[in-house]
């Protein structure tokens, strides 16, 4: 690769300018970054599977956690938000990577226009994650928490569908567990109602067809459902009514479910916010003539070889999180 | 470096459209779950041995392609690449095995979790 910052003198081994295996400093340091960067996301990801080999028996269904789709209300869509967002991301690399190509023939507009592309690409990924985020703090059916901890969701008999609290509870106004999950106050949220244990009970008496579901996993790999009078007995040991999730709990199940899809989307989506900065910067220097002075583009492959790197992280996460 | 000044394209929108039939049979794999891949095969489910390999078929296409491994020398590729695929399935191995145990420990010692 002609080297943007060494100039070759070729008589002095030690003076400087020689490119071992080929690849120029940049070029290999940022090699380097991304090898160590690799083995932090490993880190994470293999923390993850000890906590859900630890909890195999219990741990949350990600098909039944993520199944919103905007525009789509109320239909069960899982998997197609999070694949979409894969799509994004693979053609934000190819577009990256055209531009690689293009800067490899000095051609300025074209490295532009498919940098401009892959920026695009990276914002749409960001909003899309929040999105996610956003779907998933506010959650959508509520559940009891008991004093262990464990999760306690509720699901009709007849139709083996999950119920919303606010599909049953009994509201009685008088709130004696002020804060809900997010820790804001009714009021704050803008007056929305947020039930306390007996709402709950007094529902759940009420409507003789709602059974309580429970975190453990049976044979078929399906969240257990009690039967009428076992779910009477299990009410019993509620404490907290959770909506939503924060790093404390989430409806959804075991607590660490949420505090690791916090964290790893949350870093990765750091690294996409990076990798959108960073293209923006080389995307003016494309656009100011920077490397066509240069007569070398190898900046636009540097920043591509970290975007792709991001990209190559979610390939994982998403199988980890999502799939497997 | 030879590869420099050719142009890549066709491969490129090659791979892109490997990626993409991949990542589709990967989400409707998931979403069918067919009966015959629930089985378990060391340890794991078919279907998640499945998700893993292609997975991996798909890292080393952006690897290679995209960042194009495939161009630089060779001991450089090995030296990206050999320390991860020999460090991250060792730690994989560690804590998985771990958290089985420590799994074991909750349901089979005097520790009550679910109450």
């Amino acid at each position: 690769m002609e080297a943007t910052v060494t100039t070759a003198t070729e008589e002095k081994v030690w003076g400087g300018g020689n490119e071992p295996l080929n690849a120029s400093y940049g070029k290999m340091m940022m090699w380097f970054f991304i090898v160590s960067d690799a083995l932090t996301f490993s880190g994470f990801l293999a923390a993850y599977g000890f906590s859900r080999f630890k909890f195999i028996e219990s741990w949350p269904i990600a098909d039944e956690v993520f199944t919103h789709f905007p525009f789509l209300h109320g239909v069960d869509a899982p998997m197609y938000y999070v694949a979409l967002m894969t799509f994004i991301l693979i053609f934000s690399s190819v577009t990256m990577v055209l531009a690689v190509d293009a800067g490899h023939q000095l051609k300025k507009t074209k490295v532009a226009w498919y940098m401009l592309l892959t920026i695009v690409g990276g914002i749409i990924f960001l909003g899309s994650q929040a999105w996610e985020w956003k779907n998933f703090i506010a959650g959508e059916y509520g559940a009891l928490e008991t004093r262990g901890g464990r999760i306690l969701q509720f699901v009709d008999a007849n139709t083996g569908k999950r119920v919303a609290l606010h599909d049953f509870a009994i509201p009685t106004g008088a709130s004696d567990q002020e804060m809900n999950v997010s820790g804001l106050s009714a009021k704050e949220e803008g007056g929305e109602a947020i039930y306390t244990i007996q709402d709950v009970v007094d529902g759940f008496s009420a409507h003789s067809n709602i059974v309580i579901r429970t975190e453990t996993l049976n044979e078929e790999g399906h969240k257990t459902v009690l039967s009428r009078a076992e779910s009477e007995d299990k009410i019993k040991s509620a404490v907290l009514v959770v909506e939503g999730a924060n790093l404390e709990r989430n409806e959804y199940g075991n607590r660490l479910f949420a505090d690791f899809f916090f964290f790893i989307t949350g870093f990765h989506g750091f690294h996409v916010f990076s990798g959108v900065a960073i293209n923006v910067i080389i995307f003016f220097n494309v656009i100011l003539g920077t490397y066509e002075k240069r007569k070398s583009y190898e900046m636009v492959e540097k920043v591509g070889l970290y975007w792709h790197f991001v990209d190559l992280v979610w390939v994982f996460v998403f199988t980890f999180f999502y799939l497997v | 470096m030879a590869h420099a000044h050719v142009s890549n394209v066709k491969r490129i929108w090659t791979v892109f459209v490997i990626l993409s039939v991949v990542t589709i049979v990967e989400v409707a794999l998931g979403i069918v779950r067919p009966e015959w891949s629930m089985a378990h095969i060391i340890g794991m489910k078919i279907l998640n041995w499945i998700f893993i390999i292609l997975t991996i078929v798909k890292a080393y296409y952006i690897a290679w392609a995209f960042m194009h491994l495939e161009g630089e020398k060779g001991a450089f590729r090995w030296s990206i690449v050999l320390p991860l695929l020999v460090l991250v399935p060792y730690l994989a191995f560690i804590l998985l095995t771990e958290g089985s145990y420590v799994h074991d420990v909750l349901s089979d010692g005097f520790v009550s979790w679910d109450f």
